[in-house]
């Protein structure tokens, strides 16, 4: 049976990790490579890098970061934050990333989605999407969260899928380090309307807040950063007990 | 031992030479018919479109080539599938090593699979310490139905062959590259052939 994914979020800064916070066998907090290692050795079942540099150098940093990564990990990773042509994902993919996730650049570009899909397949492109409820309905907000527009979220999924796109993560600004679990009314109706998988982010604070995204959000997977950085929550902790929980769950 | 993998332009080749490299071998990429020919064993890679990538293969003259290999051939995702009879992909024809028609899943389920997923069945020297049961890593939106070549199965809306095999040729589905231990294991039971 197909299992429900947890994946941890690494923020990214000039190669970096932002928030980097000693754990017991990391030689250096901020280094993301051994930080992937020891979240795939405890079980994740997929990593996302976010790049949030805004320098020059940023596309070959990133892009040898990915390098790096992808020498030592051995699990699917998803690299996002900035990305805005057929140009960047070719450099990012060929140096080992699995899947590249576009956000604010699809919604300026939607055509950007088909290019690249069209070039690269949808397996390997991840729209990300942020929303914040105004006025009671979701609406689409722009680079991280703080410029917003007028697009309907569920409209734009819809889009989004037609387009090609392989996955959809989807953050919720409202629930965003709160740390009172998904914003699950708004998942489980972009579950049930859309026919590819959809990654749950933006509130994850207890073990419990991960088996509501999957039962009552119907999430296929669920990201969270702080909460995995911070070792408020052990990977391998949270998936025995997911599973306990008759959810579907590698161990 | 020379290990070739074939560089067609389709797919993420790096993670596969990664992979490899942590087993303690180094790969080779190439698209040399000569070279293909003389190497102890070759990976053939795949993701992305069917149509598209057989065109590829046509346009090198290695669809010819790799059916006629005669040392351990194994083909990954979108590689296994061309192996086989056909693909509803494009509607294209594939390798024909495989007797076996590659074909879409339904659209009730979510399409692509992506995620880990159960492997059951194993049958074969591939999966040589491998548990049953064990979780390998799958993105794919079309899959080979059961057939008299299937090695290993999974299950998504129903039972297709998760891995397949005849003579010196082996296919998974899924990614042993990105596979965790359980992946590593299978490419060195490839490896160790």
């Amino acid at each position: 049976m197909l299992t429900k994914r947890i994946i941890p979020c690494l923020d990214i800064k000039n190669g970096r990790t932002v928030k980097g916070v000693n754990f017991v066998n990391l030689q250096d907090a901020g280094d993301p490579v051994e930080l992937a290692e020891l979240y795939a050795s405890a079980g994740a079942d997929e990593l996302v890098f976010l790049d949030i540099s805004a320098t020059e150098e940023k596309r070959k940093t990133l892009a040898d970061l990915v390098y790096r990564v992808a020498e030592k990990v051995n699990i699917p990773f998803t690299v996002g934050g900035g990305i805005r042509s057929v140009e960047d994902v070719d450099g990012l993919l060929q140096n080992g990333a699995d899947k590249v996730s576009v956000n604010s650049s699809a919604v300026k570009n939607p055509e950007l989605i088909n290019e690249l899909v069209g070039k690269f397949g949808s397996q390997c492109i991840v729209v990300a999407i942020d929303a914040k409820q105004v006025d009671g309905s979701w609406k689409v907000h722009l680079v991280g969260g703080k410029v917003p527009t007028e697009i309907d979220l569920f409209e734009w999924a819809q889009e989004v899928e037609k387009r090609g796109a392989g996955e959809i993560l989807f953050t919720s600004m409202d629930h965003d380090g709160t740390k009172s679990g998904f914003a699950n009314k708004a998942l489980k109706k972009l579950s049930e309307e859309l026919h590819i998988p959809i990654i749950a982010s933006g509130g994850a604070g207890e073990p419990h807040h991960f088996a509501d995204t999957f039962i009552k959000g119907k999430a296929d997977a669920a990201l969270a950063a702080s909460v995995f950085h911070f070792k408020e929550i052990d990977i391998t902790d949270l998936k025995k007990e997911l599973r306990k929980e008759g959810i579907p769950i590698r161990l | 031992m020379e290990l070739i993998i074939i560089d067609y332009g389709a797919g993420n080749i790096q993670s596969i030479k990664f992979a490899v490299q942590r087993l303690g071998f180094e790969a080779v990429l190439s698209r040399n018919e000569n070279e293909i020919r003389k190497a102890d064993k070759i990976i053939f890679p795949g993701v992305g479109e069917a149509s598209s990538a057989m065109k590829k293969l046509r346009e090198s003259g290695l669809d010819t080539l790799i059916p006629k290999l005669e040392q351990p051939v194994l083909g990954i995702c979108l590689g296994m599938q061309l192996m086989c009879n056909s693909s509803e992909e494009g509607k294209t024809r594939g390798l024909g090593i495989f007797d076996v028609d590659v074909i879409k899943f339904s659209r009730e389920l979510k399409v692509p699979q992506i995620g880990w997923n159960e492997i059951t069945g194993l049958k074969s020297k591939l999966f040589q310490q491998i548990p049953e049961r064990s979780y390998i890593y799958l993105v794919h939106s079309f899959y080979a139905p059961l057939a008299k070549e299937t090695i290993a199965t999974s299950e998504y809306g129903l039972e297709y062959s998760a891995a397949l095999s005849k003579n010196n040729f082996f296919g998974t589905q899924f990614h042993p590259e990105k596979s965790s231990g359980v992946g590593a294991q299978i490419l060195k039971n490839f490896l160790d052939m």
